[in-house]
């Protein structure tokens, strides 16, 4: 059974090492990567059943005992995380054949965005399922690399602008999360989160307040939380649409996930913490704000990116098991929702050869089935019922409501405002890119970066491939009752470490060996 | 585990190290930059090999008692990390490399937002000038910056000269602050776009209401 738990890192990767081999053929490189993507999400699919109805799943790599060798485990939240990334992976990467970001401009592209997307998906899955800090470092580290590789694929003068921001920010807090590991060990001598769970304990409270800060920052910094989230807007955009889309869903939603892990198992809280609250007041606030001041599509959904992080951070900043659930729903509903309004963000400027809303029009005659695929996840990233943007939402504001305070009220105000705020912004890309009469071509040409480098056809597999993800999205709707009674139950099992140890740390100390 | 045998010496060696490498990291020359993340990197692989306690024998089986050996972790995290910043340094100059040749210096951009504010600062003056020159926003759209401000003229045209008329002695103050820049030999990014050779003959107009 272990070995479902280890899949989802290995097979990527040989995956992608086969596929440097195959570098003249194409067409079995294509076909390896989605049947490795695919097996993937069946076999998350799988962990999600097997660790709902049997508890967490461990193994040992190496056949090493926990504390010493490299652990992966699964629980509900891992498992039910990995299910939704590979679903979303797999729909960009079917984008990406249709749309020919396989061979973007040059000979051996192709090779190269195959093989470095594969290791993204690796890297993406080793975070979900490690038990180790370390080992959490060398996920992101395979996660960032390969995003700095992808968004720097095309060398044009704005993607080289935008991958440096990326790199050195991302690059800085990597070393942050390694001083952060340094004084993790000096103070406890283990990097074993379970392990950490029990030695943590015995550290003053004035050190282990420093170090969950540390960590705060670190996972603050990925997840763009707000007075760190400056790179973001301005290095996704650039990136052609299914890159960005691969990159909005995932990567941020796996910082909250650490922040989630590490916060919960190792630097827990009692009662709901004050910083993490204001955090995310004014991510919502500033998010909301900066996505009604731009006019490029891909930026303003950036903004919005950021600001409804903050409906995570308020989440967990509630620390309960009902906030928690609330996080966990709408993690799922945001990786799928925020993929898919990427990618549709590539249709229309597939049809309408520009980003920018106020120069497109006439898309809702001219395409309306791209209307339909942006309708829907628009609506729902904007809450309105009732789609699975409502069910999370509402999910928070119940915890929000039964937490009580002056505090969580003004969160509670927040996220209403930020929610009205998204709701504006979209239906201004509406009105001006759908409804609008379609505008003459204007004379002066496009200034450069505003549209992705996409070629202005859209082929079919691109359409099919939204549409799979927007039906995802309106399936999380329709079941949403077996949905939240999972995340509720994840969130009760994060909230006890216990349960996480006993599987990571079995008291005999035998292992769980492959 | 014992207590860490920190010494002196090799805590201010990482301090100093930290130190140097944030200041460098806030400099706006790539090549600073990539020297500040070097420095940053071996101040966190020093501190992970510092906290791995004191020193001792390798630690092989069978070569020496256990307790005499060093602690064996930090020293594979320390290894792993240093492989990781080497790939990443590596990279980070490629980029360096690739952005002088396509932008003809190592700087970092300014990001699209302080484009749009000195872009939108020049179109008022502009605005204020007698003519309204179609070369000049040509020269502007080849430059990095992505930006639809004059898209959007039909709109907030009239807030924009609202302003325009009430700014104009802060713009003409910028223009003269980045000429001031210049002549010390560190022109910022709002004076080489204003008076950089690729609009040079515009400039004037430009300047001069």
């Amino acid at each position: 059974m272990s070995i479902l738990v280890v899949l989802p890192m290995i097979a990527p990767l040989l995956a992608a090492g086969v596929i440097l081999v195959l570098r003249r053929h194409p067409r079995a490189q294509r076909l390896l990567a989605l049947a490795v993507i695919g097996a993937m999400a069946a076999d998350s699919a799988a962990l999600v059943v097997l660790t709902d109805t049997g508890g967490p799943i461990a193994a040992n790599l190496g056949g090493w005992p926990a504390p010493i060798g490299v652990t992966l485990v699964a629980d509900r939240l891992s498992a039910l995380l990995l299910l939704v990334s590979d679903v979303v992976t797999f729909a960009v990467f079917c984008y990406a054949v249709g749309q020919g970001a396989t061979r973007d401009t040059s000979r051996g592209d192709n090779t190269i965005f195959t093989a470095v997307y594969l290791c993204l998906v690796a890297g993406v899955a080793l975070a979900y399922l490690t038990a180790d800090l370390f080992n959490l470092f060398v996920a992101f580290e395979l996660m960032l690399v390969s995003s700095y590789v992808l968004i720097t694929l095309g060398t044009t003068a704005s993607r080289i602008r935008a991958g440096m921001t990326y790199v050195i920010v991302s690059l800085t807090s990597s070393l942050l999360f390694l001083t952060m590991i340094a004084l993790v060990y000096a103070a406890t001598g283990t990097v074993n989160l379970a392990d950490l769970a029990r030695e943590v304990g015995g550290l003053p409270d004035g050190l282990r307040a420093a170090l969950g800060l540390l960590v705060l920052v670190v996972f603050g910094i990925k997840a763009a939380a707000v007075p760190l989230h400056f790179w973001l807007p301005d290095s996704y955009p650039t990136a052609p649409a299914p890159i960005t889309a691969v990159l909005a869903a995932l990567l941020t939603k796996v910082g909250v996930y650490a922040l989630i892990r590490t916060h919960t198992l190792v630097f827990s809280h009692d009662g709901t913490w004050l910083l993490l609250l204001g955090v995310a007041v004014l991510t919502l606030l500033v998010g909301a704000l900066g996505a009604i001041a731009q006019e490029d599509l891909n930026r303003m959904l950036s903004f919005l990116l950021v600001s409804h992080i903050g409906y995570m951070l308020f989440g967990l900043s509630l620390f309960t098991a009902i906030g928690l659930s609330g996080v966990i729903l709408y993690m799922v509903h945001h990786i799928l929702t925020q993929a898919t309004l990427f990618l549709v963000g590539g249709l229309v400027a597939g049809y309408a050869g520009t980003s920018v809303p106020r120069r497109a029009g006439g898309l809702a005659a001219a395409a309306p089935v791209v209307a339909v695929l942006f309708a829907v996840p628009a609506l729902s990233l904007a809450g309105v019922p009732p789609l699975s943007g409502f069910v999370a939402k509402l999910a928070l504001l119940q915890a929000g409501s039964r937490a009580g305070g002056v505090a969580a009220y003004l969160a509670i105000a927040a996220m209403l405002a930020a929610s009205l705020l998204t709701l504006y912004a979209m239906v201004r890309v509406w009105v001006f890119a759908f409804w609008r009469r379609p505008r003459p071509a204007s004379p002066d040409p496009e200034p450069p970066g505003a549209a992705p480098a996409n070629p202005a056809t859209v082929r079919r597999p691109m359409i099919a491939a939204t549409a799979g993800l927007v039906a995802a999205g309106v399936a999380l709707t329709v079941f949403a009752g077996p949905l939240a009674g999972l995340t509720g139950r994840a969130a009760e099992d994060v909230l006890r470490p216990t349960v996480y140890q006993d599987v990571v740390l079995p008291a005999a100390g035998a292992g769980g060996g492959r | 585990m014992t207590p860490t045998a920190l010494n002196l010496t090799s805590a201010a060696v990482v301090g100093g190290l930290f130190t140097a490498g944030t200041y460098l990291l806030l400099q706006r020359s790539l090549m600073r930059i990539l020297i500040g993340i070097v420095l940053l990197g071996h101040a966190t692989n020093l501190l992970l090999l510092l906290v791995g306690g004191r020193s001792g024998r390798a630690p092989m089986v069978g070569t020496s008692a256990p307790e005499q050996m060093s602690n064996p972790l930090p020293q594979g995290m320390a290894l792993t990390s240093i492989v990781i910043t080497f790939a990443l340094t590596t990279f980070l100059l490629a980029l360096a490399y690739r952005s002088w040749t396509l932008l003809g210096d190592d700087e970092v951009r300014d990001d699209v937002e302080d484009a749009r504010i000195v872009r939108l600062q020049r179109d008022l003056s502009a605005h204020r000038g007698t003519t309204t020159d179609p070369e000049q926003t040509d020269a502007e759209q080849t430059g990095t910056e992505q930006t639809d401000t004059e898209q959007d003229s039909a709109e907030t045209d009239g807030s924009e000269t609202a302003v325009g008329e009430t700014d104009g002695a802060e713009t003409d103050g910028a223009e003269t602050d980045g000429a001031r820049d210049e002549e010390e030999g560190q022109p910022t990014q709002a004076a080489r776009r204003g008076a950089g050779p690729a609009r040079g003959p515009d400039h004037p107009e430009g300047s001069t209401p």
